[in-house]
């Protein structure tokens, strides 16, 4: 059946990608809108939450376009996949701009990369960005079809540490193990960028399209 | 373990591949996005798209390029070229450019760098160096920021330039030597550590890949967290999946 899928513009970066790679995965009959109206949000089916940018700006942006509710509202009742900030805004506080309230959906905090973290002697560099390996920590319907640690495309300088370690869904090692996906009944949000991820990204958002809870 | 990157770069001009693309499996080898398409499938990175439009009154066709090859390429894209306004950099972002690359226009306003990392984070900007060796051989080594192709110093010492960009908010250099670019004899090694030792992010090596090897040297060398080449790639000589075998094969971490 033909489906309304929303990726919520506030503002914050190019939506462009993540629309097109969702639109290239849906089905011919799918809809997909972009759009900051709470009311579109509110009746899609599922909805996408991409972002990019400060942790103050997403939240400022937000507010702004009083989407505080609608994201609150969907996160917690139909399939619903973070990008990125779409992740981190999710959580309780982040470190970024000198401490950020979030909306405070998953609690846990967000965390900037130590300044001298290095592998096997090598100084690593931040943003941490590139493809890295992402390794499933359960089970879970996003994953199908793609390999345990596959690489997908990452570019951030903070990363989750959730309070409830039974949502980490994915973990990623970059001087430290960080949380790079998590799900709960009907949220799967992810560090990486599966639209910017080539065939294994495209695979999870086709996963995600067809997600039935 | 973060995989080193293989980026081939593209130089387009009024809408169209130039430097003679030569694919056999290619219906148009002029075409951006079949090229893109192609570099894809064969796992590439990223792709850069260099816009070398000598003409304001076409400066459009890159636009649209992107928007082309974004509706169907999903790994990241970066496009430098005439990146001289908040406007442009807008612009290109919102035709599905992952990144822009600015670089003459930084050298004559550093605080634009500043400006559009501060108004679209840090992970979109990229700061194209052009540097060129001034030190004679019995000097320590130094090199400084060209212009104009190479042809006129700006005057900046280049790890110095590499540096305060960092400070200004770029979230990635990418470093071509003028004095390896179109030679094939591999990249400046010496210039690539220095700058890459210097900043705290990504360093792009640029300019002088003629072989296999050379992508080796520029990351165990150089230290280099990507390599970009285009003539190794467009004439078939290799494929980026060939590339990514040799440096696989030689303990190098890519993903295959």
């Amino acid at each position: 059946m033909a489906q309304t899928i929303a990726v919520i513009d506030y503002g914050m970066g190019n939506l462009r990608s993540v629309a097109k790679a969702v639109e290239h995965v849906a089905a011919v009959a799918d809809r997909v809108l972009v759009t900051d109206d709470p009311g579109q949000i509110l009746s899609a089916d599922r909805v996408v939450f991409p972002g990019q940018g400060a942790a103050r700006d997403c939240m400022a942006a937000i507010s702004d376009h009083h989407l505080n509710q609608a994201i609150l509202d969907a996160a917690k009742h139909k399939p619903f996949l973070g990008i990125c900030m779409g992740l981190q805004v999710l959580m309780a506080f982040s470190e970024e701009n000198g401490g950020t309230e979030l909306l405070q959906l998953l609690p846990g905090t967000v965390r900037h990369f130590d300044r001298d973290i290095a592998d096997s002697g090598e100084r690593l560099k931040i943003p941490h960005m590139g493809w890295n390996r992402v390794h499933h920590a359960a089970d879970h319907p996003l994953w199908r079809d793609i390999q345990q640690d596959s690489r997908f495309y990452f570019v951030h300088s903070y990363f989750v540490a959730p309070q409830n370690r039974e949502i980490i869904a994915a973990t990623t090692d970059y001087g430290t193990t960080f949380t790079s996906a998590v799900a709960t009944e009907n949220l799967f949000a992810v560090q990486f960028h599966p639209e910017k991820s080539a065939r294994d990204g495209l695979t999870l958002l086709r996963n995600f399209v067809q997600w039935n809870l | 373990m973060l995989a080193k990157r293989i980026i081939p770069c593209l130089d387009v001009d009024n809408g169209r591949v130039v430097k003679g693309v030569k694919f056999v499996d290619i219906r148009d080898a002029g075409d951006p996005v079949e090229v893109a398409r192609r570099y894809d499938r064969e796992g590439a990175d990223e792709i850069t798209f260099l816009d070398i439009t000598a003409s304001s009154d076409n400066r459009e066709t890159i636009v649209h390029v992107v928007e082309q090859v974004a509706s169907e390429v999903f790994i990241p894209l970066t496009v430098g070229g005439g990146i001289r306004t908040v406007d442009d950099v807008r612009r290109m972002l919102n035709a599905g450019a992952d990144k822009v690359g600015i670089n003459t226009a930084a050298v004559f306003n550093p605080e634009f760098v500043k400006e559009a990392a501060e108004r679209f984070g840090s992970q979109c900007i990229v700061v194209a160096i052009d540097a060129k060796r001034v030190s004679d051989d019995d000097e320590p080594l130094r090199w400084e920021v060209f212009t104009h192709g190479g042809r006129k110093s700006a005057g900046l010492d280049a790890i110095e330039w590499a540096k305060k960009m960092a400070d200004y908010g770029a979230g990635e250099i990418l470093l071509t030597s003028m004095d390896r670019d179109g030679t094939k004899i591999g990249f400046d090694l010496k210039l690539t550590r220095a700058i890459s030792r210097a900043v705290p992010i990504p360093v792009i090596a640029s300019g002088g890949v003629g072989n296999l090897d050379h992508l080796v040297a520029g990351v165990q060398e150089g230290e280099a967290d990507a390599v970009l080449a285009a003539s190794i790639f467009h004439f078939a000589q290799y494929s980026v999946g060939e590339a990514k075998q040799y440096m696989a094969d030689r303990g190098i971490e890519v993903r295959l």
